[in-house]
C-alpha cells in the first residue's frame, strides 16, 4: 500500500501540469476528464490508504529527498500518513471529487472551463501535500499553495476589479497570518532543533504545562490558524471571497481550505495540550468568532455571504471543540461540515445558476416547485447545519455542545445561543429562496430550469453523506459508538477524558434541539415566506449586516495610515531628508571646490609662497612637539 | 588556471566582437556568454569533485615591492556567485533581441567587460586585486548608464559614479590599514585576516565601518541607497540588470568574504547595529515600494527590501543565515532580471510603466501575465519558489540572533505581498486601458527569457540543495573560524 502514497498527490499534480500545459488546445469535455480522474484515482487510492489504516496505529512516513539543508538546518520532503492524515485525504479527495464533477456542469459555459479545472487541480494538490507533510515546513508549502490557489480562484474572472481586490485582501490577510505560522515554526526550531511532527512529539518529555515557549510557539501557530480559518480579526477576507465561482466557495471556502486551521493545530496536539493557556485562548476566539458570524448571518440578504458567514461561525465551533480539548469532536465535526457545507454551497450554486446569475435573496422567492431536486437537498443541508436530531450536523454539534459543557457553563450557554441563531439564519434563507412566491424578472422566471444531471448527482450523494455522516460517531445513549474518537485516539487523544456521564445532557440537547428547530420554523416561515420582507435594516441590525463594520475600521485603523506613512518616509524622508542630504553634500563640495579653485591662480611666485609659509607652518608644529 | 579562463573569456569575446561588423554584435556576445557559462559550469563540476583542485587557484607574482599577487581562487562561496554572473549575462544579452540598440559594439563590449570585472571581483584573493576590480566594474556600467539610458542621464549617473567611487575610497583606506598591520607586508587575503584580527578593537572599529560604508552603498542599505532607485529607473534595462542582478551581490559578497573574517571583535560588536539598519532598510523600503506609482521604481525600492534581508542574515553570523544570504542572493538576481525585463517588456508595448495607466494586460496576453505571476510569487518567496529558501534561512538565522529582529523583518511576507498583488492587479488585471490594448504577444526570444527564468525560479525552489551545496562546506569553515 505504502508506495501508492506518493501517488495521491502526484496524480492531482500531473493533473495541473498536463492542463496547464494544453491549455484551449485541449477540448472541454477532455479537461473535464483528466481534471476529475486525477482527483478520482487518489480518491479511490486514499480510500485504500484509510482502509489501511483502519487496521493499524502505525503511522507511515515516506521521504522523498532532502529538501533544505544548511548548516544544523535539515529538512525532507517527506510524508506522514497516519489516522488523522487519512481522515483528511478521505475527505478532500471525495467531497473534492463530487465538486469536480459538479464543476463539468457549472463552469460548461465558462471560456475559461480548461482554467478552472487547472487551478481545482493544483489546489487539490497543495491540499494534500499540506495534510501529507511529516513536517511543519511541507505543511507550510501546502499552506501557502492553497492560500496562492485560494487567491486564483477568487480572482477567476479577472476583468472584474471588486473581485481582484478580493483577491488581494484573501491573499495579504492570509499572509499576516502566515507571518505568525512562519514565526512559530522558528521558534519550534530554534527549541527542538527539527520541524517533524514525531521528533517534536518525542522530545516533549520533561516540559512542564505552560512552558513559556510553548504557550508563544503555539499562540504563533493559531495565529496562522486565524488567518486560515478566518477567525476574528482575521476573517474579513472570507465573505469577500464569496467572488469566485461557487464549486470554488464549496470546496475551497467551506469544505476543505478553511479547515487547515484545525487541521495544524489537532497536528499540533501534543504541543497544545501542554499548552492550557493557548488552548483557552482559542476557545474564546472560537466561541466569540462563531457568535458574530452567526449575527452577521441573520442579516444577509445574498445567498452567499449567509453561507460564508455561517461557515465563519461554524468555524468556530470548530475552535471551540479544539479550545476545550476536544480534538477529535472538532476534526468530526469538520468531516461534517465538509458535507453539509459543500452541499449548501453546491445548491447555492444551482440556485444561482437556475437563476442566470441571480445571487439577491430578495429576487428570489418560490423556487421549490420550479427546482425541486435543489430544494430537497438544500432542505436536508439546512436541517443538518441547524443540528435536526439524527442528521450528521446533529451528532457532531451535539457533541462539540456536550464537551464545551464539562469544560464551561457559560461557554455552553453561549454556544448554544449561537446554534439557535444558526438555525435561525439558515431558516430564513430556506424561506427566503423557496418559499413565498417568484420576485426576480419576467427573463428569470422564463429562464428558471433545473440543473443538469452533473450537478444534481453530486448534490444527491452529499445530501445523503449529510445525513449519514454522523453516524461515525454515534454517543452510547443511541446505541452507538464513537468510533472515530477512537481511530483519532492514537494521534490525537482529548485533553480531559471525554468518557461523559452526561446523558442527560444528551437527552436535554436532544428534546430542546427538536421544539427550537419547529419554533424557528414557524418564526422564519412567517416572515420571511410571504414576501412581506423588503431587506433593509437600520440601527444595530444596520451594523450587523455591515459585519460590524470590520472593514471600515481595518480601512481606517490600518491601510490608510500605513499609506500615509509610506508615503511620509517617501516623499518627507526618502525625498527631502536623506537624498536632500546627499545633494546637499554634493553642492557644498561642488561650491567649495568653485572656491578652491581660485588658489589654482597658475603663478609660481605664489606656489613658491604657499610652499614657504606651510613649511614654516610644519616647522612650528614639529618643535612644538619636540618640546 | 579556470579564474583566468573564466576572467579572459569574456575580454577575448570583446575583442572578438569589436573586429566584426556590428550587424551581427549581438550574437557574438550571445556565444561568448554562452562559452562563459559553460566555462562556469566546468569549473562548478570541478570544484564538486575535488575543491582542492590546483586548478581553481590562479597566483601570479605581481607588484612584489608592495607583496600584491595577481591572485584569484574558486571556493563554493564564490561559485555561487560566478554561476549567477554566468547565468545572467546570456539572459541579459538575450533581452536586447528584437529590440534596437544604438552603438551595438560599443555596448556589448561594455556588458562582456563589465562582466570580467565583476568576476575579478567575486574571485580575487588579493586585496589591492580586489580593489583594482572592484572600481573597474564601476566603468563599463559607468558608461552604459551615461550613453544609454534616460532623460536626466547625467546627472544621476554623476551622483551614482561619485556615491559608490566614494564607498570605494573608504574600503581603499580599509585596505591600508589592514596592510600596515601585517607581518610581511602583503595584501594575501589570509595575511590581511591575520592581521585584522591582531588588530585592537579601536582599529578593527575603523576597518569595520570603512569597509561595510562601502559594502552598504553598493548594496544598497538604509540610508545610504538614495543614489539606487534613480539610477535603477534611469539606466537601460540591460545596465538595470547588471546592477540589480549581480553588481549589488559585490556588496553582500564583500560582507561574507571581506568583512566577516577580517575584523570578528569588531562584527561582533556592531553586529546589532548593522541588523537594525538591515531590518529598517527591508521595512522602510517595503513601505516606500506600496506607494510607487512606477513599476520600476517599486522594483527598485523591494530589492533594496530583499537586500536588508540578506544582510541581516548574513550579520546573524549563523551557517543559516549565510547560507541563506548565498541562495538568496542567487534567487534575488534571477527574480530581480525577471521582473525587470517584465518592465522591459510592458514599456515597450505599452509605452508606459506608470502602474495607474496600465491595466487589464492579462486579457490581451495571456501568457506574458502567467510569466509574470510565477516571477512574483517568487518574488514574494512562495514555498517552492527560489526564494523561499533563502528568506526562510534568512529569517532562520536572524532568529537565532534575536527573535524581534526576525519579527520585523519578516514583515516583508506581508508587505512584500502587498506592493507586488496591488502593482499585479493594476497592470495585468481588470479592464484593458487605451495603453494595453494593443499589447503584442511575445516574440520568441522573449518567451525563452521567461522560460529559462521561470524554470530556475522553481527547480531551484523544489531542489534548493544544487545552489545550498555548492557553498555549504565554505560556510561551515567559516563560521567554525
Amino acid at each position: 500500500m505504502e508506495q501508492y502514497i506518493p501517488l495521491i498527490p502526484l496524480l492531482p499534480l500531473i493533473g495541473f501540469v498536463v492542463l496547464g500545459l494544453a491549455g484551449n488546445s485541449i477540448s472541454k469535455t477532455l479537461a473535464a476528464i483528466i481534471g476529475c480522474a486525477s482527483i478520482g484515482i487518489s480518491f479511490v487510492l486514499s480510500l485504500l490508504v484509510f482502509n489501511a489504516q483502519l487496521h493499524t496505529e502505525d503511522a507511515v512516513t515516506i521521504s522523498l529527498f532532502n529538501w533544505i539543508e544548511a548548516g544544523s538546518f535539515k529538512v525532507e520532503l517527506a510524508f506522514l500518513v497516519d489516522h488523522l492524515t487519512s481522515a483528511f485525504l478521505l475527505v478532500i479527495t471525495g467531497v473534492g471529487f463530487l465538486i469536480h464533477l459538479y464543476s463539468v456542469g457549472y463552469m460548461h459555459a465558462d471560456e475559461a472551463h480548461n482554467r478552472f479545472f487547472t487551478y481545482l487541480n493544483l489546489f487539490i494538490f497543495f491540499m494534500l501535500l499540506l495534510v501529507m507533510g511529516n513536517n511543519y515546513l511541507v505543511m507550510f508549502i501546502g499552506w501557502e499553495g492553497v492560500g496562492l490557489c485560494s487567491y486564483l480562484l477568487i480572482g477567476f474572472w479577472h476583468k472584474v476589479n471588486e473581485y481582484n481586490k478580493a483577491a488581494n485582501k484573501a491573499f495579504i490577510m492570509n499572509r499576516i497570518g502566515d507571518l505568525g505560522l512562519l514565526l512559530g515554526i522558528l521558534m519550534l526550531f530554534s527549541q527542538f532543533g527539527t520541524l517533524n511532527f514525531v521528533e517534536i512529539k518525542a522530545n516533549l518529555t520533561g516540559i512542564e504545562t505552560n512552558n513559556y515557549t510553548i504557550v508563544v510557539a503555539t499562540l504563533l501557530l493559531f495565529v496562522g490558524a486565524m488567518g486560515k480559518s478566518a477567525q476574528i480579526p482575521l476573517h474579513t477576507w472570507l465573505p469577500d471571497a464569496m467572488a469566485g465561482p461557487t464549486p470554488v466557495s464549496a470546496l475551497i471556502h467551506a469544505a476543505t481550505m478553511v479547515t487547515a486551521g484545525i487541521y495544524m493545530v489537532v497536528r499540533s496536539n501534543f504541543l497544545y495540550s501542554l499548552a492550557p493557556i493557548t488552548l483557552e485562548f482559542i476557545a474564546v476566539v472560537g466561541l466569540v468568532t462563531a457568535l458574530v458570524a452567526a449575527t452577521i448571518a441573520m442579516f444577509q440578504n445574498d445567498i452567499k455571504k449567509v453561507l460564508a458567514y455561517s461557515t465563519l461561525s461554524q468555524l468556530g465551533y470548530m475552535f471551540l471543540a479544539i479550545g476545550v480539548g476536544a480534538y477529535s469532536t472538532g476534526v468530526f465535526h469538520v468531516i461534517t461540515h465538509a458535507f453539509f457545507k459543500a452541499l449548501l454551497f453546491l445548491c447555492a450554486g444551482s440556485v444561482i445558476h437556475a437563476m442566470s446569475g441571480e445571487q439577491n435573496l430578495l429576487k428570489m422567492g418560490g423556487l421549490r416547485k420550479k427546482i425541486p431536486l435543489t430544494f430537497i437537498t438544500f432542505l436536508i443541508g439546512v436541517l443538518a447545519i441547524s443540528g435536526f436530531p439524527f442528521t450528521s450536523g446533529f451528532f457532531s454539534k451535539d457533541e462539540i455542545l456536550v464537551n464545551v459543557y464539562a469544560h464551561n457553563k457559560l461557554y455552553f450557554y453561549l454556544a448554544s445561543a449561537g446554534a439557535v441563531i444558526t438555525a435561525f439564519y439558515m431558516l430564513r434563507l430556506l424561506m427566503l429562496t423557496f418559499f413565498g412566491t417568484f420576485r426576480g424578472t419576467k427573463e428569470q422566471e422564463h429562464h428558471l430550469h433545473e440543473s443538469p444531471s452533473s450537478m444534481t448527482i453530486p448534490l444527491v450523494i452529499l445530501a445523503v453523506l449529510s445525513v449519514a455522516g454522523g453516524l461515525i460517531q454515534v454517543p452510547h445513549i443511541y446505541g452507538g459508538k464513537p468510533y472515530f474518537a477512537e481511530f483519532l485516539n492514537s494521534v490525537a487523544p482529548a485533553v480531559e477524558s471525554a468518557e461523559f456521564s452526561l446523558a442527560t445532557l444528551e437527552w436535554i440537547l436532544l428534546g430542546a434541539t427538536s421544539v427550537i428547530l419547529f419554533a424557528v420554523y414557524f418564526l422564519t416561515k412567517k416572515f420571511y415566506a410571504e414576501n412581506k420582507f423588503e431587506g433593509i435594516y437600520t440601527g444595530i441590525k444596520n451594523i450587523l449586516a455591515h459585519n460590524y463594520y470590520f472593514d471600515e475600521i481595518y480601512n481606517t485603523l490600518i491601510t490608510k495610515p500605513l499609506n500615509a506613512i509610506s508615503t511620509i518616509f517617501y516623499k518627507v524622508f526618502d525625498k527631502m531628508l536623506l537624498d536632500g542630504t546627499v545633494n546637499g553634500v554634493g553642492k557644498v563640495v561642488n561650491w567649495s571646490g568653485g572656491k578652491l579653485r581660485y588658489l589654482q591662480t597658475g603663478y609660481t611666485g605664489f606656489y613658491m609662497f604657499a610652499m614657504v609659509l606651510s613649511l614654516v607652518v610644519f616647522l612650528i608644529i614639529g618643535l612644538y612637539n619636540l618640546i | 588556471m579556470f579564474p583566468i579562463i573564466l576572467l579572459l573569456l569574456p575580454v577575448v569575446s570583446a575583442l572578438v566582437l569589436l573586429a566584426l561588423p556590428s550587424s551581427i554584435s549581438k550574437k557574438v556576445a550571445m556565444g561568448g556568454s554562452i562559452l562563459s557559462l559553460f566555462a562556469v559550469l566546468f569549473t562548478l563540476n570541478t570544484l564538486r569533485i575535488d575543491a582542492a583542485s590546483a586548478n581553481l587557484v590562479f597566483n601570479k607574482i605581481w607588484l612584489s615591492s608592495l607583496g600584491s599577487n595577481l591572485s584569484f581562487s574558486i571556493d563554493g562561496i564564490t561559485m555561487v556567485l560566478l554561476l549567477l554572473t554566468n547565468i545572467l549575462l546570456p539572459l541579459i544579452i538575450l533581452s536586447t533581441f528584437n529590440r534596437e540598440i544604438n552603438k551595438p559594439k560599443a555596448y556589448f563590449t561594455m556588458m562582456l567587460l563589465m562582466q570580467s570585472a565583476l568576476l575579478g571581483v567575486f574571485m580575487a584573493t588579493d586585496g589591492l586585486v580586489f580593489y583594482i576590480f572592484w572600481e573597474l566594474a564601476l566603468i563599463p556600467i559607468y558608461f552604459i548608464c551615461l550613453f544609454w539610458g534616460g532623460e536626466g542621464r547625467q546627472r544621476i549617473t554623476f551622483k551614482f559614479f561619485i556615491y559608490t567611487l566614494l564607498g570605494s575610497l573608504f574600503m581603499l583606506v580599509a585596505l591600508i590599514i589592514l596592510y600596515q598591520h601585517t607581518l610581511n607586508h602583503s595584501f594575501a587575503i589570509n595575511d590581511l585576516y591575520a592581521a585584522g584580527k591582531s588588530m585592537t578593537m579601536e582599529q578593527q572599529a575603523w576597518v569595520f565601518w570603512f569597509f561595510f560604508l562601502a559594502f552598504a552603498i553598493k548594496m544598497p542599505v538604509f540610508p545610504f541607497h538614495t543614489w539606487q532607485p534613480d539610477t535603477y529607473t534611469n539606466a537601460p534595462t540591460q545596465g538595470t540588470m547588471l546592477l540589480s542582478g549581480i553588481m549589488l551581490k559585490m556588496g553582500t559578497y564583500g560582507l561574507i568574504r571581506w568583512l566577516l573574517p577580517m575584523v570578528p571583535a569588531a562584527v561582533s560588536a556592531y553586529s546589532n547595529t548593522v541588523i537594525i539598519l538591515s531590518v529598517i532598510s527591508v521595512v522602510y523600503a517595503s513601505c516606500i515600494a506600496i506607494v510607487q506609482t512606477n513599476f520600476k521604481r517599486l522594483i527598485a525600492y523591494s530589492s533594496i527590501a530583499h537586500v536588508g534581508l540578506i544582510c541581516a542574515g548574513i550579520f546573524s553570523y549563523k551557517a543559516e543565515g549565510i547560507q541563506g544570504a548565498l541562495v538568496q542572493m542567487f534567487a534575488h538576481g534571477i527574480n530581480v532580471v525577471g521582473l525587470f525585463f517584465v518592465c522591459d517588456v510592458i514599456q515597450r508595448n505599452a509605452g508606459t510603466d506608470t502602474i495607474s495607466n496600465l491595466g487589464g494586460i492579462r486579457t490581451v496576453n495571456q501568457r506574458f501575465a502567467f510569466w509574470f505571476l510565477i516571477i512574483m510569487l517568487g518574488s514574494i518567496a512562495l514555498p517552492l519558489t527560489n526564494s523561499f529558501v533563502g528568506e526562510f534561512l534568512l529569517l532562520n538565522g536572524i532568529y537565532q540572533y534575536n527573535a524581534w529582529y526576525a519579527a520585523i523583518g519578516g514583515l516583508s511576507v506581508i508587505l512584500g505581498a502587498v506592493y507586488m498583488l496591488r502593482s499585479y492587479q493594476s497592470m495585468m488585471l481588470g479592464n484593458t486601458s487605451s495603453n494595453t490594448l494593443t499589447f503584442a504577444s511575445l516574440k520568441k526570444s522573449e518567451t525563452l527569457f521567461f522560460s529559462v527564468i521561470v524554470i530556475i525560479i522553481m527547480v531551484c525552489g523544489v531542489y534548493p540543495k544544487l545552489i545550498l551545496d555548492i557553498a555549504a562546506l565554505d560556510v561551515l569553515k567559516m563560521i567554525v573560524h
